[in-house]
């Protein structure tokens, strides 16, 4: 019975979503108090109905209903609670069934937290949401239902695919998921100002929490996925320009931009007709993102052809949102009265770069990895983009972003001088031109470009604590806004992750050899000997487990102990790396395959600095948060007067 | 989003994982330029993984094609023209600059070439902008109360 209350729970949240993406929007055209306050309760409604439903279908997981085909497909009954349980967004059906529960949320949350907007734009703003959930979940309800029943049930589940077995990869898509739905908000928010025909200060303000705690989250599910790449296929690779990764990137720098932009919007009252149009943006890219993962458009055009359901659905939700969004931004876009002047040396002009660079990023990521697909469907050439083409293309223009980065703080408003910006400056830039000769000349002769890119790190972490020492030193520390102090910690957190970056793809020492039981091989500065290999058995898995004593000057250093599970149920085999790092670097170890006679392959490599890629992701975040926790973001912004409202809307509509 | 990546890596993949010590050359430098090599060029078969990480078996036959080639002397430019003549294009990670990809390379530098040249025009052009509809007295109190003046 659970999954046809769930099933039925689904249905009525759909019902719920049509009322709500239509009746308040009508509401807030016609000034109809009664229609328009049907949005908040709609919003409740629905989500208290997405998350019966989502519930049900965690139920039907953890009590391992076999009944449930999409429990048989994904689950087992032998498997630990906590993958059962995250086992529940490991598919298509129940990680779309993720999406749609996000979605209601934030929809829920705007009618909690957004007592203080204006009733029309409340009331468009959840309509808005309210219609992406239509999409959402008539693409369950028609195309993905994990309800669908077996009959006669089977005795067990096919069980889930070993790697997603992982603490790291079981919370990675609700994060990632929470960045993505989280610029769903910001999208409603442009298009109900599109509606509206008013884009201000008050209304950046608004909009800046949403996009900020969106940013925040995908951030976090970015770094899980890569932490989670780089301990569990077993080479040591944190970011491979898949396009599934790509997909995660792209509405990141749309956002990270937006971030920017919104930025001089609610202080200067400019660039608003530009950031409506990257709230759009931003949102339409989380989607394509999600278009190329669940239409399976990226293992081939032909697998998309095949079975074309799932893929002309997202697509055709695609077109209508971004589509949509971009008519509606064309047609109503030229009545945003363009706001403050400024020169092109000040706040705003740096922010534009800011936001010129991000885009051009977008942009190449975006062609790097949509390029392959439309030449194959073009003229079925098939031509490959990896690594290397974004190496040569993503790294050269990441370089004026992170120069000019740490400058922007220090500009002022409208018009200023580059000169005492730069002079206040001139300590982070002396420790950057240090460090990259350091690195040059003692770490590794050869990695020029590694060189210049660790400067660059070092730059962006002098500049950020530069910009904040100076202004603490004026004695402002205690008045210092919380989303100053976060712009210093996410601005220093990107030079950490450039040097973990710089350092682990650069100057890593790997050691790939075949070894026998008692054999000991050098490691860089250590000794490492293959001890013994024993057998293990895990709870639905049985292993063989290396111990490799790591030693230093002939002393004990450590003991790595990689293992090679197989999982019985599947008959695959997953490696478990060994990982032992003290912050500064991390000794990585992977047993491959062998036996007594033969000897092992094992895969030992030292990554300096590796752990500062996502302890800098997570500080990025955090700052991130910081910002989001500022008393003005709290307090919220003014209430626009109704008659200014009214006013507004009749010069506009 | 990578869940789909790995069981899409895992359909291709093998337990053995990339480069096998018995594929490895004797000479450490030759060695390094292979692993260089390796990483510039596709596993054919495989989705958006280079010859150096990938375990399937072409990419082990591709490896081995690789050092042969620069075991027996070959640059490192001829050894990679020798895998495009058997492989085609498609094995090169970073496609060639050619007709066909003169969108992928050129699009984004174009796109900051006119934005950037628009912005440039538009900041030399003396603007003449109309009057905001401005706050009025109570909105202005509030606001800057809000922004802390």
């Amino acid at each position: 019975m659970i999954p046809e209350l769930g099933h039925f729970a689904l249905i009525l949240a759909f019902a719920v979503a049509i009322v709500q993406g239509t009746l308040p929007l009508i509401g807030a055209s016609r000034g109809d108090a009664r229609l328009m306050a049907l949005g908040r309760t709609a919003a409740l409604t629905q989500a208290f109905l997405v998350i019966l439903s989502f519930g049900a279908l965690v139920q039907c997981y953890v009590t391992s209903d076999f009944s449930v085909a999409n429990v048989v497909a994904n689950s087992h009954s032998a498997k630990p609670l906590l993958y059962k349980i995250t086992g529940t967004w490991g598919n298509h059906e129940g990680s779309m069934m993720l999406w749609t529960l996000i979605l209601a949320l934030f929809g829920a949350a705007v009618a909690i937290f957004g007592q203080n907007l204006p009733d029309t734009l409340r009331s468009r703003v959840l309509a808005i949401q309210a219609l992406i959930g239509v999409g959402f979940l008539a693409f369950i309800l028609f195309t993905s239902n994990p309800f669908l029943r077996l009959s006669p049930a089977p005795a067990d589940g096919n069980g889930l695919n070993p790697v997603l077995q992982d603490p790291g990869l079981a919370f990675h898509p609700p994060m990632l998921y929470l960045g993505y739905v989280g610029f769903s908000v910001t999208y409603a928010f442009a298009i109900a100002a599109l509606l509206e025909g008013r884009v201000d200060v008050a209304w950046a303000r608004w909009v800046r929490p949403w996009t900020l705690a969106a940013w925040c989250f995908l951030t976090l599910g970015i770094a899980l996925g890569s932490w989670w790449s780089y301990y569990i296929l077993g080479w040591g690779g944190f970011w491979f320009w898949d396009p599934v990764e790509n997909a995660s990137l792209m509405p990141w720098l749309a956002g990270t931009a937006l971030l920017h932009s919104a930025i001089v919007v609610e202080k200067r009252d400019a660039l608003k007709s530009w950031t409506v149009l990257l709230a759009i943006l931003a949102f339409s890219l989380s989607l394509l993102g999600t278009f190329l993962v669940r239409s399976g458009v990226l293992t081939s055009v032909h697998a998309f052809a095949q079975d074309p359901a799932r893929g002309m659905f997202i697509l055709g939700f695609l077109i209508v949102v971004t589509g949509g969004g971009l008519a509606l931004y064309a047609w109503r876009a030229p009545k945003l009265t363009p706001g403050g002047l400024f020169q092109p040396i000040s706040r705003e002009g740096a922010l534009i770069l800011n936001n010129l660079l991000l885009c051009t990023l977008a942009a190449t990521v975006l062609l790097g990895t949509l390029y392959p697909l439309f030449l194959d469907l073009v003229t079925g050439e098939k031509v490959s983009v990896g690594p290397p083409f974004f190496n040569a293309t993503f790294v050269p223009i990441c370089a004026p972003l992170f120069a000019a980065l740490c400058v922007g703080p220090f500009l002022g408003w409208k018009r200023t001088e580059l000169w005492p910006a730069l002079a206040r400056l001139r300590i982070a830039f002396f420790a950057a031109i240090v460090a990259a000769i350091v690195a040059g000349v003692f770490v590794d002769g050869r990695a020029t470009l590694a060189a210049i890119a660790f400067g660059f790190g070092v730059w962006l972490i002098g500049g950020s604590a530069s910009e904040f020492i100076i202004r603490a030193r004026k004695g402002r520390l205690r008045t210092m806004p919380r989303s100053t102090v976060g712009m210093s910690i996410s601005h220093a957190a990107l030079g950490v992750v450039v040097l973990g970056a710089v350092a682990t793809a650069s100057w890593n020492t790997e050691l790939i050899r075949t070894m026998k039981l008692g054999e000991s091989a050098p490691f860089g500065d250590y000794r490492a000997t293959l001890v013994k290999v024993e057998p293990l058995q895990g709870p639905n898995y049985t292993s063989e487990r290396a111990t490799i004593a790591i030693t230093r000057d002939g002393q004990p250093f450590t003991t790595l102990t990689p293992e090679r599970r197989m999982f019985t149920l599947q008959q695959r085999q997953v490696s478990e790396t060994s990982i032992q790092t003290n912050l500064l670097r991390d000794l990585y170890a992977t047993l491959g395959e062998g036996d007594v006679q033969q000897g092992w392959v094992v895969r030992l490599y030292l990554n300096p600095l590796a752990p500062w890629i996502w302890l800098g992701a997570a500080m990025c975040a955090l700052g991130g948060f910081v910002s989001l926790s500022d008393r003005r973001l709290r307090v919220g912004a003014p209430k626009r007067k109704a008659a200014t409202l009214q006013a507004a809307q009749v010069s506009h509509s | 989003m990578r869940i789909v990546a790995a069981l899409l890596a895992l359909l291709l993949a093998f337990p053995a994982l990339a480069v096998e010590p018995s594929e490895m050359l004797p000479d450490p430098a030759l060695e390094a330029r292979a692993r260089v090599l390796s990483r510039e060029l596709r596993c054919v078969v495989c989705q958006n993984q280079s010859i150096d990480d990938s375990a399937a078996d072409v990419a082990h036959f591709m490896r081995v094609a690789v050092r042969e080639r620069l075991a027996a002397g070959d640059s490192d430019k001829a050894v990679m023209d020798y895998m495009v003549v058997r492989y085609g294009d498609y094995v090169l990670m970073k496609p060639p600059f050619k007709a066909r990809t003169l969108v992928l390379w050129l699009g984004a530098p174009l796109v900051l070439l006119v934005a950037g040249l628009a912005l440039f025009m538009a900041a030399r052009r003396p603007t003449v902008v109309p009057v905001a509809v401005p706050l009025d007295a109570a909105e202005r109190q509030r606001l800057d109360k809000l922004l802390d003046r």
